[in-house]
């Protein structure tokens, strides 16, 4: 074990002395396994909050690009274009350089949130694509029959067009959320200690880059597959009775 | 908080920036045309029906497609100088990786595409006494190429914007040259905001262009 260098995760990152427990440290010592773990965390809650971003924001901008109001379809579609055009680190370089100079209040804002909310935004140009994509896939009959037995236009999206159109747009939502936890990894570029930087940091302190990589790729992997069991529970659990795929 | 530009000059622009963007499209062309035809074999394998050639083109493809593109270019960057027993530059790594990491990605178009093909086009091809070269060559490619041809081309415009990763192994891209002059006249702000525009510009103006195609090509079909 000793040769390949495995135990390198239970020494400590300062000097490097091996850690009795790998896990538990009494004297508050911390080993490469902890600040490993402390990176998943890190990148975890980074796409969680990211994609519940992502999702409020691109949801609402997929719903306005479908009506009727020229207004607010020109509003989804500059808000879609704007986030799908800039690469996600230019966008992120923005957050955490430049708009911090603009809004002066941002200022006082940890990294990590300007990190996720530019990940989320940046995802809602792709979620809003699939939601506007998923309502316009439905019969035009059903919003019709919506609006004629007295729904507002609210109403209708909220009764008769999104519990529809969700169910269409789901697996295309799960390689989105597979997605997110991939491009959190960007998040390295504005120093939030999550797996890459970790695998970055300490592949060059350690002098042990494969070991480090490996570990922070299994993470990787471990983490979307875990994103992509949830929505397919999700997806099985809404299905409609009747239609393809449904009970 | 006031923006200034004055320091900017045509001269800086194409000395920082100018060889940054041509790498950018570089790497962009030769990773779209290795990517392609890589991808292409890829997916012909995977629709090839026998196990030896399915098995191994399906690992590479979902490997490369769940590992974040950021870890990709760092291992590829790590591991190529034991390949190959020689120290490489950060830009040369750049194109291999970029080239085998988004043939992953069009092999599944491309795969789309093939299969997008009617089965009577296949069977007419050897109705005529060609093999299966003759036929994948002159009969099923040419037309999953067509019909993918929108969703190649952006495809493409997603690798150009992923080109700006190669920050992570700081090879000289775009994004790089931007950044430099921002450093060297202490302008960051100015100069973050001016990549993201031009990006946009090229960006939007190339998505544009693909979604003209595509009407075009509706009308033919």
């Amino acid at each position: 074990m000793a040769d390949i260098g495995l135990d390198i995760f239970c020494r400590d990152t300062i000097d490097r002395e091996l850690v009795a427990n790998c896990l538990k440290s009494a004297s508050g010592d911390t080993t490469y396994l902890h600040w490993l773990l402390q990176g998943w965390g890190t990148a975890i809650a980074l796409a969680l909050l990211a994609l519940v971003v992502a999702m409020a924001t691109g949801v609402l901008m997929g719903i306005l690009r479908t009506t009727p109001h020229k207004g607010l379809v020109l509003l989804g579609d500059a808000w879609t274009e704007l986030f799908r055009n800039i690469p996600l680190i230019v966008q992120l370089f923005l957050w955490y350089f430049v708009m911090p100079e603009i809004v002066p209040p941002l200022k006082a804002l940890p990294g990590f949130v300007l990190a996720f909310v530019g990940l989320g935004l940046f995802t809602s140009s792709r979620i809003s694509e699939q939601v506007k994509a998923g309502i316009n896939s439905l019969p035009r009959g059903q919003r019709y029959a919506g609006l004629a037995v007295g729904f507002t236009l609210p109403q209708t999206y909220r009764y008769v067009l999104m519990p529809m159109a969700f169910r269409i747009v789901i697996p295309p939502l799960t390689s989105e959320s597979m997605n997110i936890v991939k491009n959190s990894s960007v998040a390295f570029a504005v120093s939030i200690s999550e797996l890459t930087m970790f695998a970055r940091q300490a592949g060059e302190e350690t002098s042990q880059p494969v070991l480090m990589f490996l570990a922070v790729t299994v993470l990787y992997f471990i983490s979307a597959f875990a994103i992509n069991r949830v929505m397919k529970r999700i997806e099985i659990r809404v299905r409609v009775p009747g239609m393809i795929g449904g009970k | 908080m006031n923006l200034d530009f004055s320091f900017l000059t045509w001269e800086v622009l194409r000395s920082y920036v100018g060889s940054g963007l041509i790498f950018s499209f570089q790497l962009t062309l030769i990773a779209m045309v290795g990517g392609i035809a890589l991808g292409t074999v890829l997916a012909l394998m995977r629709l090839s029906g026998k196990k030896w050639l399915e098995v191994p083109a399906t690992i590479y493809v979902d490997t490369l497609r769940s590992i974040p593109l950021v870890m990709v270019i760092m291992w590829f960057f790590l591991i190529i100088p034991f390949l190959i027993g020689q120290p490489i530059g950060a830009e040369v790594s750049a194109i291999i990786t970029f080239t085998l990491f988004e043939a992953a990605y069009y092999s599944e178009i491309m795969r789309a595409g093939i299969q997008s093909v009617p089965k009577g086009q296949v069977y007419a091809g050897y109705a005529m006494g060609m093999n299966y070269r003759q036929t994948t060559q002159l009969v099923v490619l040419p037309q999953a190429f067509r019909n993918m041809l929108p969703v190649l081309l952006t495809q493409t415009i997603i690798l150009f914007q992923d080109t700006s990763l190669v920050y992570a192994i700081g090879a000289y891209d775009l994004l790089k040259g931007f950044e430099t002059v921002g450093r060297n006249f202490n302008r960051p702000v100015e100069m973050y905001l001016l990549a993201a525009a031009v990006y946009f510009a090229i960006c939007f103006s190339l998505s544009y262009l693909v979604r003209r195609l595509q009407q075009k090509i509706q009308i033919i079909r």
